[in-house]
């Protein structure tokens, strides 16, 4: 079992309040993404739940019993770490089996557990090398082994992939997927990074200065963002804000319109192409359209247009509606 | 960033230290205070009571205290301009390309392993000597007078024996600070015309800034108590010629066996260190982020 | 990259700082060669290198006139009693600071550190009086006690040094693994933190061995450590120059030869910690 629910849970250092009071469920097996840009306090948001931080008020459950006194040990979490936090001096077997050693588990028990989780991971032909010996790749499934091997009610991810290059980072995002699939476990995993979010999580938590904006689906925050904050930040390349003269004819203070609903050819606006990039599968270009501003345009296979070139656009799509105070209409 | 339980575990688990370290210093640091105020001399145990400031009043209207006050400062301030002057220039050196870094190193920090009493002594005997030191030796090889170093040059010469001393920690600390510089920072300032001065100048004396603080802090701290160098080698004279507040507090204790005064002198020995100690924190402590 | 350097220079560079480091290693290789010399030779004017009378005589007789290994066992007990003792109560004290860093922090760090600027001489009394009323006059568990204690703002500022290089998430980790306090010192930190540990025990071990203020006035025979064995050999008038020699080199022989052996534990040591 692994449910976790936040009553009223704030937090400050000093008088800075970093949460100021936030409600929220992790219902058991689901895989919950806190995103927000850096400062936004969704790490912080985890160190709670850990019991790394006291809370400075609120009551945190885990499976219906009040954690918020205890310790970090005490809850039944697992947790990985950005750095990997594995330790230097122990091999990897040692490092997989240390909350196990800790438990007080018995050696017999402790080599069946890192066996198996080794074996899950592919790490079996690494047990006895240290982490020093092992590329980021490697060290991040070390980690990852040391936080299943407990069979925990959770786990916790702290940006778990912002240390591995490019492609290693796709493979381990498709890893820790199927890795939720087989444990059906709680997973809590903050990230900055959208397309992780949108990519592996059941439900995303949109965090910003403290606040939840918006919790739901990816595609329900894609479809139908709360506010301006949540539409700028989820999907790739933003969302194109427009305030003035446009927006008042659809009777909004602001209009968004993702990059991918526009169309290049004809249509009511006309501007001059800055940057083009073709990437064969898509072409992202930025037109300056007097008047509006920069609208990204998003198309799909190659739209033949290059810098200096003067186009049409036209809106193809969903236009989002805003209020003067950023929320949707 | 931490929780509260592990505040109040931090909390437990620093104050052994610093309970021992207060005691430490405030149990004798009382009692001394109690003694500067008292009549308490060792040849006259019969005749006690409290006198005021009288210990101090002799202290202060004594000219060797200021004498003794001068020595310190110039001991210290000695030590340190030798030391780090020299230590740079060597580290500069060592930095270079040499064959058998090792044992080198090891040569260069022999120093650091002789007690004082030893070193003070090699110096005195050895080396000092006016009949039989190597150094009288080779001023007559020259055909000169030798030279009557802890008679003539005392505090000079007790300067250069604790500079020997410090020199290999000083050194040593460089050297480290200067392998951390990194060449392509020195290659850069190359490319832009920096001659070599301006290289060092710009380039390498910043960069040692932390290590100079370092030798600064660390060498004072030890170098304000002083006092098994000149017991062996010159026991502060000729006259008080190189005596300093730590040895005329001993003469005082030991010689005069005058506990009241020396007591005294502890108090104002103490206020001096913590003078330099508030300065030498103000000044360079920023540039410690330890 | 390392730059290539010609040969020349290489050996115009080797050649200066092997002068500068024989310069500075001299006066100890020096005493070293007077040791083994008649007393004769050890003061023959003009002084004598290669022709000297060489003899093992001053060590034998060193040795055989005073107790050398009762003085030896006294350093060792006292220097690595006291190192021990002192590492014993600053690693908690480091983890706090290092690892639960406060508002004041920096303060107490400074403050311990400031407790070393406190001249011996000025609380020689004070100690005497207290050593004697508590029986610990000449017993090397008070110069472990007052070695320990001076020594003990040194050994913290090291370990904290060294401890703040170790990732904070790895002791979280430990916590979230269910390691307690004591374990996650014990399994965690202390071992990450051998190669500064241990720089930092030989460098205290060094400094209690050659302390020499309080290890003379605090002790007469009982607990008389190499520093009060060697300050009982004066030398009138350099009539035993080369048994006085003999005796410092017994004195400073056992930290030569344990630098020797640890040497890149000790340079590190030697820095405090302070610079990398």
């Amino acid at each position: 079992m692994g449910k976790i629910q936040l009553r009223q849970v704030r937090k400050s250092f000093g008088d800075v309040h970093v949460i100021p009071g936030l409600d929220l469920d992790i219902e058991d097996g689901e895989f919950v993404v806190f995103v927000g840009p850096s400062g936004c306090g969704k790490s912080t948001l985890l160190r709670l739940i850990a019991g790394l931080e006291d809370t400075t008020s609120g009551v945190i459950e885990i499976d219906g019993k009040d954690a918020t006194h205890l310790p970090p040990a005490k809850r039944g979490l697992a947790m990985v770490f950005q750095s990997y936090a594995l330790y230097p001096h122990m091999t990897v077997r040692k490092n997989i089996a240390f909350p196990l050693k800790m438990a007080g588990m018995d050696q017999a028990e402790q080599d069946k557990r890192v066996e198996r989780a080794a074996k899950v991971l592919n790490l079996s032909s690494y047990l006895d090398r240290r982490p020093g010996q092992l590329s980021g790749g490697q060290r991040q499934r070390v980690a990852i082994g040391r936080a299943i091997v407990r069979e925990p009610a959770a786990f916790l991810f702290d940006e778990p992939l912002s240390n591995l290059d490019a492609a290693l980072r796709v493979g381990m995002r498709q890893e820790i997927s199927e890795l939720h699939q087989s444990l059906k476990t709680t997973m809590v995993y903050v990230t900055h990074d959208q397309v992780e979010a949108m990519t592996m999580a059941d439900k995303i938590v949109v965090l910003n200065a403290g606040n939840i904006e918006q919790v739901g689906s990816p595609l329900t925050l894609y479809h139908n963002p709360k506010n301006i904050f949540v539409a700028g930040f989820i999907g790739s390349p933003k969302m194109n804000l427009i305030e003035g003269a446009e927006a008042a004819k659809h009777n909004a203070h602001t209009i968004g319109i993702r990059p991918e609903h526009i169309t290049v050819g004809d249509g009511p606006w006309e501007g001059v192409v800055g940057l083009s990039e073709h990437l064969g599968s898509d072409s992202f270009i930025k037109v300056d359209v007097p008047g509006l501003g920069i609208i990204n345009v998003r198309g799909a296979g190659e739209l033949n247009v290059h810098h200096g070139d003067r186009i049409r656009l036209a809106p193809a799509g969903k236009i989002h509606r805003f209020d003067d105070k950023g929320l949707a209409l | 960033m931490s929780t509260q339980s592990t505040r109040l575990a931090a909390r437990f688990m620093v104050a052994p230290s610093v309970i021992l370290l207060f005691i430490w210093m405030i149990v004798p640091l009382a009692m001394t205070a109690w003694f500067s105020f008292r009549l308490y001399r060792l040849l006259s145990p019969d005749r006690t009571g409290w006198v005021g400031v009288n210990n101090y009043v002799w202290f202060f209207n004594s000219p060797d205290f200021w004498l003794a006050l001068t020595n310190t400062l110039l001991l210290v301030g000695g030590v340190l301009l030798i030391t780090v002057v020299l230590g740079i220039l060597i580290a500069l050196l060592l930095d270079q390309p040499i064959k058998g870094q090792g044992v080198l190193r090891i040569l260069v920090i022999a120093p650091f392993f002789v007690m004082p009493p030893v070193a003070a002594s090699i110096w005195e005997n050895l080396f000092m000597h006016p009949q039989n030191g190597l150094f009288s030796a080779i001023a007559r090889g020259f055909g000169a007078q030798p030279i009557l170093f802890l008679e003539s040059y005392p505090m000079p010469s007790v300067i250069g024996i604790v500079a020997w001393e410090w020199l290999p920690f000083a050194t040593l600390i460089f050297v480290t600070a200067l392998q951390s510089l990194s060449s392509e920072q020195l290659e850069a300032a190359e490319m832009d015309g920096a001659s070599a001065f301006n290289r060092f100048r710009f380039i390498i004396l910043p960069h040692l800034t932390r290590a100079i603080t370092v030798v600064i802090l660390i060498q004072t701290i030890f170098l304000l108590g002083i006092f098994g160098e000149i017991f062996t080698t010159t026991q502060g004279g000729p006259g008080s010629a190189s005596t300093t507040l730590p040895y005329m507090i001993f003469k005082q204790a030991i010689v005069a066996k005058d506990i009241g005064r020396a007591a005294a002198g502890g108090i104002i020995a103490v206020i001096l260190a913590n003078i330099v100690a508030y300065f030498l924190m103000r000044g360079i402590g920023r540039h410690l982020d330890a | 990259m390392a730059r290539a350097h010609s040969p020349r220079r290489l050996w115009l560079t080797t050649i200066a700082a092997w002068t500068v480091a024989l310069i500075i290693f001299f006066p100890v290789l020096w005493m070293i060669l007077t040791s083994f010399k008649t007393e004769a030779s050890a003061v023959a004017m003009p002084p004598e290198f290669l022709g000297a009378d060489w003899t093992l005589e001053n060590y034998v007789e060193v040795w055989g006139r005073s107790d050398y290994p009762r003085f030896f066992w006294n350093s060792v007990v006292i220097a690595v009693g006291s190192t021990l003792l002192g590492l014993l109560i600053a690693i908690p004290a480091a983890w706090s600071m290092a690892f639960v860093p406060g508002k004041r922090t920096k303060d107490l760090l400074m403050w311990m550190l400031s407790t070393k600027m406190m001249p011996a001489v000025a609380v020689m009394v004070p100690i005497y009086l207290l050593f004697l009323q508590f029986g610990l006059l000449d017993t090397r568990i008070g110069l472990v006690l007052v070695l320990m204690l001076m020594n003990l703002p040194i050994i913290i500022w090291m370990l904290y040094t060294y401890f703040k290089e170790i990732p904070g998430e790895i002791l979280e980790a430990a916590r979230m693994d269910g390691a307690s306090l004591w374990n996650e010192i014990v399994y965690v930190l202390t071992p990450m933190a051998i190669p500064g540990i241990a720089s930092t025990m030989l460098l205290n071990i060094i400094l209690a061995w050659n302390e020499a203020f309080w290890t003379i006035t605090l002790t007469t025979t009982k607990a008389a450590p190499l520093s009060a064995f060697i300050a009982s050999f004066s030398a009138p008038q350099g009539l035993f120059y080369a048994k006085l020699s003999a005796a410092s080199a017994m004195a400073i022989m056992p930290i030569l030869i344990l630098g020797w052996f640890s040497q890149k534990q000790l340079v590190r040591g030697l820095t405090f910690g302070a610079v990398k």
